[in-house]
């Protein structure tokens, strides 16, 4: 199955909408801002988005590629699984 | 032995600015910052401070993640006389606002990103004048009655020189909230000479130089992460500063990049090292590595030889009411694993019964500790300070802390311990009241009965469980109810399991009790997490 990058934002923004801003106005959640930082995300939500990328986009994320680099925006996940599929 | 001339905290930065203006202070994601520029931005934010209206002894919070501006804000309030009071990031509205009431707090420092959580706060607190706001921008609306200003701006335009401090050492440099069993917060008031002297000793034993290179991503809320840039101050090493542990990986990189020499642990982060470790990580560079809150199982000791085998491993026991209490020397690791080692330099430990005589060897009791590091009482609790901070039976008008900690000593005077006096939990280094999560617990619709407790856990040291009863007609997941936690405490608050029972064993009176719990629970368990 593939995923285009409109779908891939999409499904990870519907992911941290619902578990973790509890169904917070899709405003709220800005694609360039750091979700550690805003603490959207803590130690045991990350694992949490990183199970989520693995078990939508049917990839294993590798240890070394959990940074923030990949993880920290909304941006950089899209980059990251975009360029993983 | 080197005989410090320092008394002040803030001295600590004055004297390796000018020992070695332009030597790396901090690194921080891929910032490097001379003690010239620290010191400047430290004067820079007293300037700030004092025309905002602080005078000597005001409380400043610091509602800030670990960054350059919590680590240098910290010393701009000192240097203006004041108090400084970091409160994570990771802290909810409700308590926030309790704090910054609590301390009268007259200046918070905060970041435009934490702005959902601190809005609603600061339109609670009754004594704040100002907020001092990373990324506000020009021209920000005020906050009700609280003028907001941009961070960066007020700085710029704010006098860099230092004005002499007028503080003496038996001032007030630092309030360090901590969990209260009545639920409230209760703030620990640390002197200048309790913390420089805690500073003094600890670096003494950790054999540490000017040439130490830290890494710290332990929050500077937390005493543990704190004292990393405190120390760094001290002996005028560099510190490399993390938001988190939160991407192991990049905090790994940064540790090779950068040549770090000094790591500090926590159980949690010694069990994601294990697993860098079995595939092959090593890290030669590290002279020593340290570890509190728990000790460290047979297995982590292991791995940390192997990950880090030119380190002298240190583990230690502590307590933010006098900030470190004792560390086992290195070199003891494999023959004693499961103590905490030996009073550290310049203080006194006794192990006693309740009436405060002292116990000989493997007699259980609680420890009592006496030294200048020794806090002066918690923030206008005068009542719940004379619980904990009683006169010494040897020493007219000498307090001796009492920590609630039970321990036990070893015929060599090595402490092991044992399990805490009261219903405290302890986990991943932070003390959690019961109570606190308890009244969370009873905010959720339909909770009838709610009683939390802690187990044994190898990473934790210990983990939080809460048993519910809830009223007939409604039902909850064991997430449900940890995500209405997690939206009202920090992190490591939040219960790790949820167990719903049918009852809680209750006292005549109809007082919950907790002692048979767990035997209770076996039969009553309904559902939720298994026991």
């Amino acid at each position: 199955m593939s995923h285009s990058e409109i779908q891939v934002r999409e499904q990870v923004r519907n992911m941290i909408l619902t578990n973790f801003l509890r169904g917070a106005d899709a405003s709220s959640l800005k694609d360039d801002v750091s979700l550690e930082r805003s603490h959207v995300v803590d130690s045991v939500k990350m694992l949490e988005l990183i199970l989520f990328v693995e078990e939508t986009f049917g990839f294993s994320v590798d240890n070394d590629e959990a940074v923030p680099e990949n993880f920290d925006t909304v941006d950089n996940i899209v980059a990251y699984v975009v360029r993983k599929l | 032995m080197n005989v410090s001339q320092v008394t002040m905290l803030h001295e600590y930065l004055e004297r390796s600015t000018a020992r070695h203006p332009d030597k790396t202070a901090l690194i921080f994601k891929k910032r490097r910052l001379s003690w010239a520029e620290i010191h400047e931005q430290a004067g820079r934010v007293a300037s700030a401070l004092r025309e905002l209206g602080v005078r000597r002894g005001d409380r400043v919070v610091l509602y800030l993640d670990n960054s350059v501006e919590l680590a240098i804000g910290l010393f701009g309030v000192l240097a203006a006389d004041a108090i400084f009071v970091i409160v994570n990031a990771q802290t909810k509205t409700d308590k926030l606002a309790y704090m910054l009431n609590d301390c009268r707090a007259r200046v918070v420092i905060s970041d435009k990103l934490l702005e959902r959580f601190y809005a609603p706060a600061l339109e609670q607190a009754r004594h704040l004048e100002h907020a001092l706001i990373v990324d506000a921008g020009a021209g920000a609306a005020p906050v009700a009655h609280v003028k907001v200003h941009d961070h960066a701006t007020t700085l710029a335009a704010a006098d860099q020189a230092w004005r002499a401090p007028r503080n003496i050492p038996t001032d007030l440099s630092a309030i360090i909230y901590t969990s209260g069993s009545t639920g409230d917060p209760k703030g620990v008031m640390l002197t200048h000479h309790n913390m420089v002297s805690a500073a003094e000793s600890i670096t003494t034993y950790l054999r540490n130089q000017a040439d130490d290179i830290v890494v710290d991503v332990l929050p500077l809320s937390f005493d543990y992460g704190l004292y990393q840039w405190l120390m760094v101050n001290q002996f005028g090493g560099t510190l490399v500063l993390e938001q988190s542990f939160n991407y192991p990986a990049a905090v790994i990189k940064v540790i090779q990049e950068e040549n770090v020499t000094g790591l500090p642990v926590v159980p949690t982060i010694a069990s994601i090292l294990r697993q860098y470790e079995e595939k092959g990580l090593r890290l030669p560079g590290i002279r020593y590595v340290t570890n509190t809150a728990a000790a460290l199982s047979i297995p982590h000791i292991e791995t940390l030889k192997r990950l880090v085998p030119n380190a002298r491993i240190y583990s230690m026991y502590g307590l933010t009411e006098c900030k470190r209490v004792c560390y086992l020397p290195p070199e003891r690791i494999h023959d004693k694993p499961s103590s905490v080692g030996r009073p550290m330099p310049n203080m006194e430990v006794f192990v006693c019964g309740p009436d405060g005589e002292k116990l000989g060897p493997d007699v259980e009791g609680e420890l009592v500790v006496r030294g200048p590091h020794v806090m002066r009482g918690y923030w206008e609790k005068p009542e719940i300070t004379a619980q904990w901070l009683k006169p010494s039976p040897d020493i007219p008008n000498e307090m001796w802390l009492w920590t609630g900690d039970r321990f036990k000593q070893d015929e060599e005077g090595f402490l092991y311990f044992v399990g805490r006096k009261d219903d405290i939990i302890k986990t991943r280094g932070e003390k959690v009241a019961p109570k606190e999560v308890e009244n969370v617990l009873y905010a959720l619709p339909g909770v009838q009965d709610a009683a939390v407790v802690g187990q044994t856990d190898a990473v934790l040291g210990q983990a939080i469980r809460a048993f519910l009863v809830l009223v007939e007609g409604t039902s909850y997941t064991a997430r449900q109810v940890i995500e209405h936690c997690a939206a009202r405490l920090e992190p490591f608050m939040v219960p790790k399991y949820v167990t719903f029972v049918s009852s809680i064993p209750k006292t005549p009176s109809g007082k919950i009790t907790k002692k048979n719990i767990w035997d209770h629970s076996v039969g009553a368990r309904v559902g939720g997490d298994e026991l």
